[in-house]
């Protein structure tokens, strides 16, 4: 589902270059459930984005579901991330001033579907996560694992491959958290999507499939059993601050 | 454009911002309403002085006779030109695609006295040939005008107006009745239409009679006061040139220079007419540019404003392109939320500007310098067009900055 071959991207500041991630080779099937972890800066986010079409990289290639994604026009850009790719973000960004429903169902606006069905569906998608009754509330009338839902409703309305979270649950306590990724693990187990979690959090990637260890910019390791998670991580000290990312 | 979800977002997002939307339209509602009332008011001004030429042929010129400053052969300078019946028939030959020609006579130089029974009025008599009456556009009443036949028998016949029907018939039926001119008889013929308008205003309608009876009844010797005459070329250049025909006619005729500019007296209204027409082409440009510079102030507000909406929406945008917008949605969204500030803002100035002149039409009475000050629909659309264009350009600038953000500034956590 995502191949990734000799990635390297550098963001330059002014006569500075800092090179972010220095060759990244990945494979991550299709119904996978990966976690990504690594010490800030270390370039996980950065990966992300390139994973999902928001960022572009300098060299190597990236192919997902067999597509070469490079030099697409931006136009092109959307439509790809419309048809492939569902994002859950650690802020939820949700619009504020749509109801739970109408954040839902804005990624089929951009497909053109009809009012009456985006509607329709996106309630269904509301009823699935358990948040029916709250259809018709705004963001802020609404808890954060309950917008966290929301947002996981809308990357999945449109039906994408992959479904992409960054530090889903890093605004959340310790029991939303744990919904969350039982959430997401059901996305991943019940509709057979890949889902790709970056996080901080060992909770959080114990219960994926597989960890990636990402650190200055390389792959330390790519098959990390989440089970071994405690002990490998123990020679590791994981700075766990939920904002401030450095990309 | 007929998006519901687009039309929704853009009243939301204007609604959120009452204040800042209100002000923002508000200096697009000024530009098109002092564009508005600026060009009304330049109407106006022209309504007002084309209103002074409304009687008169437009391509037509008047020639009196007057005194010579140069000699000329021999003959002394100071001389009297007096125009005759015979420079008629010459210039009616002399000069190509002459349309219609009339000398007039103006019987004793001044009023005389009409009488009907008991009843007497002072009228100015002017003796003419029948194609005045497409020179001065004489609107007839009732009965006719002088006609070929009057001229040709020397027929005492008159033709009068409104005001002198009051005075001698006393509002009664005028035709073929007979009215005394200094003591001769006329018999009434037609009833026209007198304006007196523009210089003529507060004086009476002079009455008019065959030049040929003119001629004859008030011993009148050949003699006419003046010649005017219309022609088919109607343009600067084929006035000049028929000007300088009859000039040059008149000059062989009477033996003078025709060089002498104070031999004749000559009104070309083609010359006139062009010379006023430019000085108010000259007011209106000047004014379509004072009031598109205050609209182009209002679409700078409207673009400025629309800059900071995008900046303040960055994030928004973001998760929108993240979710699948394409950039032409998001251009389209910029751009049709600037459409409708300064479409609506712009069509209320337009419509309260339209709606003050048309008042101000209605409570200010015409005059020869200010009249009808109200647009016409060709120059509002034009002003609608200028304001769909304000939109566009006012959403222009804006809507390209926010296809330029990219959704990464979404993830980026604050």
């Amino acid at each position: 589902m995502i191949e990734l071959n000799g990635i390297r991207k550098a963001y330059r500041t002014g006569a500075n270059v800092l090179q972010v991630l220095k060759g990244i080779d990945l494979r991550i099937g299709p119904g996978e459930l990966v976690s990504i972890m690594g010490s800030s800066g270390s370039g996980k986010s950065t990966l992300l984005n390139i994973i999902g079409i928001l960022d572009s990289y300098d060299s190597g290639e990236y192919l997902l579901d067999g597509m070469l994604m490079k030099g697409q026009t931006e136009t092109e850009n959307a439509m790809l991330r419309s048809r492939y790719i569902g994002y859950v973000f650690q802020s939820f960004n949700l619009i504020g001033f749509k109801n739970a429903v109408e954040n839902v169902a804005l990624p089929l606006y951009y497909q053109g579907v009809s009012r009456r069905k985006r509607h329709e569906q996106a309630l269904a998608m509301l009823d699935r996560v358990g948040l029916k009754e709250w259809a018709h509330h705004l963001p802020n009338e609404m808890s954060g694992g309950q917008k966290q839902r929301v947002a996981i409703a809308r990357a999945l309305i449109a039906d994408p491959k992959v479904v992409l979270a960054d530090e889903p649950t890093g605004a959340l306590d310790t029991r939303t958290s744990a919904e969350v990724m039982q959430l997401l693990t059901e996305v991943n187990r019940d509709l057979g999507k890949t889902v790709l979690i970056v996080t901080h959090e060992r909770d959080v990637a114990a219960a994926t499939q597989r960890v990636i260890y990402l650190r200055d910019g390389v792959i330390e390791n790519a098959h990390l059993d989440p089970k071994s998670l405690t002990t490998a991580m123990d020679g590791v000290r994981v700075v766990n601050k939920p904002a401030g990312d450095v990309r | 454009m007929f998006d519901r979800e687009r039309w929704a977002e853009v009243l939301e997002s204007i609604g959120k911002n009452k204040l800042r939307a209100l002000l923002t339209g508000f200096a697009v509602f000024w530009g098109i309403f002092m564009l508005i009332i600026l060009l009304g008011a330049g109407a106006g001004l022209r309504n007002g002085f084309s209103y002074n030429f409304r009687n008169t042929a437009t391509n037509s010129i008047r020639i009196m006779g007057n005194e010579t400053s140069k000699p000329w052969q021999g003959l002394p300078p100071n001389r009297r030109i007096d125009l005759e019946e015979a420079d008629i028939d010459a210039l009616r030959h002399a000069i190509p695609g002459i349309q219609h020609i009339s000398g007039q006579y103006r019987v004793w130089r001044g009023n005389s006295t009409l009488r009907y029974g008991m009843n007497t009025g002072s009228y100015g008599i002017r003796g003419i040939q029948p194609e005045h009456r497409h020179l001065q556009h004489q609107t007839i009443l009732q009965g006719r005008f002088i006609n070929e036949v009057d001229e040709a028998q020397d027929r005492k016949v008159i033709v009068i107006a409104e005001d002198c029907r009051q005075e001698l018939f006393k509002g009664g039926d005028p035709l073929h009745e007979w009215v005394s001119v200094n003591g001769i008889p006329f018999e009434v013929v037609g009833l026209y239409a007198f304006e007196a308008g523009g210089m003529e205003r507060g004086q009476r309608s002079p009455v008019y009679i065959p030049l040929s009876a003119a001629q004859k009844v008030f011993n009148a010797k050949g003699l006419v006061d003046d010649i005017t005459f219309s022609f088919a070329d109607a343009s600067i250049a084929g006035a000049k040139q028929a000007e300088q025909r009859a000039v040059h006619t008149l000059a062989r005729r009477h033996s003078f220079d025709p060089t002498d500019e104070r031999a004749l007296w000559v009104n070309n209204n083609v010359e006139n007419v062009g010379t006023i027409g430019r000085i108010f082409d000259g007011i209106t440009a000047f004014l379509w540019f004072v009031g598109i510079g205050s609209l182009i102030a209002g679409i700078v507000g409207v673009s400025n404003i629309m800059l900071i909406i995008v900046k303040e929406r960055t994030r928004e945008i973001g998760i929108r392109k993240a979710l699948g917008a394409t950039p032409a949605n998001v251009v389209g969204q910029v751009l049709m939320e600037a459409l409708v500030i300064t479409g609506l803002a712009g069509w209320l100035g337009l419509v309260l500007g339209v709606f003050l002149m048309e008042g101000v039409a209605s409570v200010v009475p015409g005059s020869e310098f200010f009249r009808d000050p109200t647009i016409r629909i060709n120059v509002a659309l034009w002003a609608l067009f200028a304001l769909m264009v304000a939109g566009a350009l006012a959403g222009f600038i804006p809507a390209r900055r926010a296809a330029a953000i990219r959704p990464i500034e979404a993830l980026r956590h604050e």
